[in-house]
């Protein structure tokens, strides 16, 4: 195996390699992410994707073999949403505060994402196969996908619209919220939970734990009303 | 810590069971996070506190390591550069707009209702 070209064969068709990349990769991404004090505009997921997007076109490598090193990152995605009941007990007090703001909150947005994504998308003359993939974007990655296969969307095209939805309003949140004087972190958590999912709760969770716990509600939450509004939204939409 | 990942695996696979077997509008995970949220409750009713435990600190540790869980689904968007080529505009700004408007409707809501429900005794 002294053969440079012989090693990379090998070594580019295992696990190991693009587990190692991801987690590398991560860490560079989240360092500068700290680095920049948090600054929502540099968003460790968003750096993250393009810089191992970019290894994959360089050495053409194709999307499923990096996913079998990958998978073991993406299998934690379950028992992360399972371990949101943590933060949710332990603040159990205000969550019960805030109980009907929260429920209001997200009947409002949940039908909000559905409609304003598929009204937009017309807008912007996008098909409906690219429509009803972007009717559950602001659901997190698994269960979205689930829903586009019930509706006749592309389950692969909604993940990777999931995650730009996800990117979107973490790095939004902030600049708006402060722009509107909101302090509620409460609100604000909730708010960016429920638009996007697990990536605005990590983004919530680096602000504010308060606001971290109502954005894991929130996500948990629209992933409920989004599996039961979305068929029947699609219907009448697209 | 073996403990803390057979306890949040457990929930999760007891989610998944009884989201299919009776046929439940909620994935799997989520009814996994509502079967934990049981237990912890009972749980906090002889210790009160959850604070310092080891389940604590990995629950901190998955839930804020979230973002790095999005990331191999993520890359899939090299999958999808065709698709982004021709209508990639139309997409970005569909979901800015529709982001921007979901959090301000979420948000708005939020704090009407807690204005609304706070002013009576």
């Amino acid at each position: 195996m002294n053969d440079p070209f012989a090693l990379w064969v090998y070594l580019s068709s295992t696990p190991l390699l693009w587990l190692t990349v991801t987690l590398c990769v991560w860490v560079g991404a989240d360092w500068l992410a700290l680095k920049s004090g948090r600054n929502p505009l540099v968003n460790p997921v968003l750096l993250s994707i393009i810089a191992v997007g970019a290894v994959l076109l360089v050495t053409g490598t194709p999307y499923g073999r990096y996913f079998e090193g990958a998978q073991f990152v993406h299998f934690l995605l379950g028992p992360a949403i399972v371990a949101i009941a943590v933060p949710l007990v332990t603040n159990r007090r205000i969550v019960m505060e805030n109980l009907l703001p929260l429920l209001g909150a997200l009947l409002a947005g949940s039908v909000t994402a559905i409609v304003s994504v598929v009204l937009c998308g017309r807008l912007f003359g996008l098909p409906p196969d690219v429509l009803l993939a972007l009717v559950p974007k602001s659901v997190t990655a698994g269960v979205a996908m689930g829903i586009a296969e019930q509706i006749g969307g592309s389950p692969s095209l909604t993940a990777v619209l999931v995650v730009l939805t996800g990117v979107t309003g973490a790095v939004l949140v902030t600049p708006i919220m402060n722009a509107l004087k909101i302090t509620d972190y409460a609100a604000r958590g909730f708010s960016v939970g429920l638009a996007s999912h697990g990536i605005g709760t990590a983004r919530a969770f680096a602000v504010d734990p308060v606001a971290g716990t109502f954005a894991g509600i929130a996500m948990g939450l629209n992933a409920v009303l989004t599996s039961v509004l979305a068929p029947v939204l699609a219907a009448w939409l697209v | 810590m073996i403990a803390i990942l057979a306890l949040l695996l457990a929930c999760q696979l007891a989610g998944e069971i009884l989201a299919r077997s009776l046929a439940l509008p909620m994935p799997g995970p989520v009814v996994g996070l509502i079967l934990l949220a049981i237990v912890l409750l009972a749980w906090v009713q002889r210790r009160p506190d959850l604070k310092g435990m080891l389940l604590d600190k990995v629950a901190t540790f998955l839930v804020g390591g979230l973002g790095l869980l999005f990331v191999p689904t993520g890359v899939g968007v090299v999958q999808q550069l065709g698709l982004l080529g021709d209508y990639g505009v139309g997409i970005v700004l569909t979901l800015i707009i529709s982001a921007v408007l979901t959090m301000l409707a979420t948000v708005g809501a939020f704090l009407a209702v807690k204005r609304w429900t706070g002013k009576r005794p």
